[in-house]
């Protein structure tokens, strides 16, 4: 039996009218990588600020390496490290400069700090410009400072906030490349995202958190499996989707079709793994006369599970904002 | 404690750097002082000197102008943290195993560190222009240490502005909005009895006048023990007071 690292029981937290957690409850395990996958707005940041004791919850508790961060929350900040969503640098500072700050914040005493910030440079890469002030760096290697930042005093427990939110692809794949790494080291890793494949990739389980309560929770394949089978998504255009109910309707009526989701112009159809499933949907659509633009058959991937348990695509929410 | 002097230093190390990769904006508090000093001290000197027993109007105006220095840079002093708040630096700051105290001790030793200096530099180049302190060197550190006593209340009001407030645009509305009204109903650059009675009504309400009349005996008159007593004792009512406040504001705030 794994021992619990992170626990909260019925969060909630409410900014005036708004109800950001409506009763969140997560166990996250010694050692995992554990992904809140949710779109924009979902609570992902609140959670994470409750967690880290800056936000006091309205009701609920919530257990941090072991302390009660609602009566110890001073205990409990020695036990994590925090990264948060923006860009947090001094830029006036050099990395080092930087580094050394947050080693005396975390009390490092000065043989320790020198080999540790030397350390964290080489880590994220930045050994070659540590000594340049940050207001010269580039946005990937800004947010690899914040990391290094946040791991200065080895923590066990580390909070990362959507780390490659606008970093392109070489920083996103160092920056996943750094956090297998930790895994590795044993280091328990609460990662909030809105990439299905960032959860995918790093996240032993992933919790889907949508409008401030948790949809599901498990590991990527436990998720699938729940799922069953295989999906086939189609897509008519726009003009046409009046269509899609009618076919979807049809389409429920075989023996191999498990359930039908239709979202906008775009029908996702559940099927047990079938040769021949492909085929013989497309014969309905034609015999229906839906025009199809696009279809696709694919292994289920978290963003199905996230349509699935939400009733909508993470993708769209994040264009509403 | 060695805990807070650790975490205390390492913020102030932080502000440190600030002070030695920013120094334009430093230099640049600076200028209007100076040009107060130089020209206004010169040009109005002719007509003070009737009415001020022939004391140059330069001695007489360069208690205002320290005042004045120490007052804008106390009052913005918190702006910093401000920055550090709206772009989520704080956040960070305040997830460390820190004491909150030390967030603010850090600022507020920074602020009157730079303060000091700055005044240095101003009573430095008054000398250069002829003013003389009647206290000599002691005289320029009780100068300093009565500036440090208005900077000190006005730091802390900084400070708790930075935390109340949600973005330096409210900020600096307020502080343009104070620094007229405080600076000119004050003794700065008229004494209290040559002011019209309302005026030195609401001049002696004001801290800075204390300040500037406690470093007007020490640069026009010599010691006067009990008069600087007095002043010292005025100016630390109102800092106990902007702490009290202070401190309880910030107990809500950051808990
Ligand atoms: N300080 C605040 N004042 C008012 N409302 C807030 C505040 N912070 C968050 N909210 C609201 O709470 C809800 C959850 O916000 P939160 O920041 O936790 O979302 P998120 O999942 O982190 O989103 P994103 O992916 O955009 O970072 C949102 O509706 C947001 O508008
Ligand atoms: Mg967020």
């Amino acid at each position: 039996m794994e021992s619990v690292s992170i626990r909260t029981r019925g969060l909630v937290k409410k900014y005036g009218d708004v109800t950001a957690l409506n009763g969140v409850d997560l166990e996250v395990h010694e050692g995992e990588t554990f992904g809140l996958l949710g779109p924009n707005g979902a609570g992902k940041t609140t959670t994470v600020k409750i967690l880290i004791t800056l936000a006091q919850p309205e009701a609920g508790s919530a257990q941090v390496g072991g302390v009660d961060i609602l009566r110890e929350p001073a205990r409990a900040r020695r036990l994590f490290g925090y990264v948060p969503q923006e860009l947090t640098a001094d830029r006036a500072l050099t990395a080092r400069e930087n580094l050394r700050w947050f080693a005396g914040m975390y009390h490092l005493d000065r043989s320790t700090r020198e080999h540790r910030v030397r350390e964290l440079l080489d880590l994220v890469d930045l050994a070659e410009a540590a000594d340049r002030p940050v207001r010269t760096y580039s946005g990937g290697m800004k947010k690899k400072l914040d990391l290094a930042c946040g791991l200065i005093h080895d923590p066990k427990i580390l909070f990362l906030d959507e780390p490659s939110l606008g970093l392109d692809v070489k920083v996103r794949a160092d920056l996943w490349r750094y956090v297998l790494g930790l895994k590795q080291r044993g280091v328990t890793v609460f990662l909030c995202t809105n990439y299905m494949d960032e959860a995918d990739r790093l996240c032993d389980r992933v919790a889907v958190i949508d409008r401030g309560r948790i949809a599901v929770a498990g590991t990527p394949d436990e998720l699938r499996a729940a799922l069953g089978g295989d999906v086939i998504t189609l897509e008519t255009p726009p003009e046409a989707s009046g269509t899609l109910a009618g076919l979807a309707q049809a389409l429920s009526t075989l023996p191999f079709v498990k359930e039908t989701l239709a979202d906008g112009s775009r029908l996702s159809v559940y099927v047990e793994a079938n040769e021949t499933a492909l085929p013989r949907v497309l014969e309905q659509a034609s015999a229906r006369g839906t025009t199809i633009q696009r279809i696709a058959y694919s292994r289920p991937g978290l963003d199905e599970v996230f349509l699935k348990y939400t009733g909508h695509r993470i993708d769209e929410e994040a264009q509403r904002v | 404690m060695s805990e807070f002097l650790q975490e205390t230093w390492a913020q102030l190390v932080r502000w440190l750097i600030h002070l030695q990769r920013e120094r334009f904006s430093l230099t640049f508090a600076l200028v209007s002082p100076i040009v107060f000093l130089v020209f206004f001290g010169g040009a109005f000197s002719q007509m003070a000197q009737a009415s001020l027993r022939g004391e140059s109007y330069r001695t007489f105006i360069l208690p205002g102008i320290v005042a004045l220095t120490v007052f804008g840079g106390s009052l913005s002093g918190g702006i910093e943290l401000l920055f550090d708040k709206e772009n989520g630096t704080l956040t960070r700051i305040l997830a460390a195993p820190i004491s909150r105290a030390s967030i603010l001790v850090s600022r507020f030793l920074y602020v009157n560190l730079v303060s000091s200096i700055q005044v240095c530099i101003i009573v430095a180049l008054a000398l250069l222009l002829g003013a003389r302190i009647a206290t000599g060197i002691p005289g320029l550190l009780v100068l300093i240490a009565m500036g440090l006593l208005l900077g000190f209340a006005l730091t802390v009001i900084s400070l708790m502005l930075a935390f109340v407030l949600t973005n330096h645009g409210e900020f600096f509305a307020i502080l343009s909005f104070l620094t007229l009204p405080l600076a000119f109903l004050s003794s700065a650059f008229v004494p209290l009895d040559k002011m019209p009675a309302w005026m030195a009504v609401c001049a002696r309400l004001n801290p800075m006048t204390y300040a500037v009349n406690g470093m007007r005996t020490l640069v026009l008159s010599g010691w006067d023990w009990g008069y600087l007593a007095k002043m010292a004792l005025a100016l630390m009512v109102f800092d106990t007071l902007c702490l009290l406040l202070g401190v309880s504001t910030l107990r809500r705030r950051i808990g």
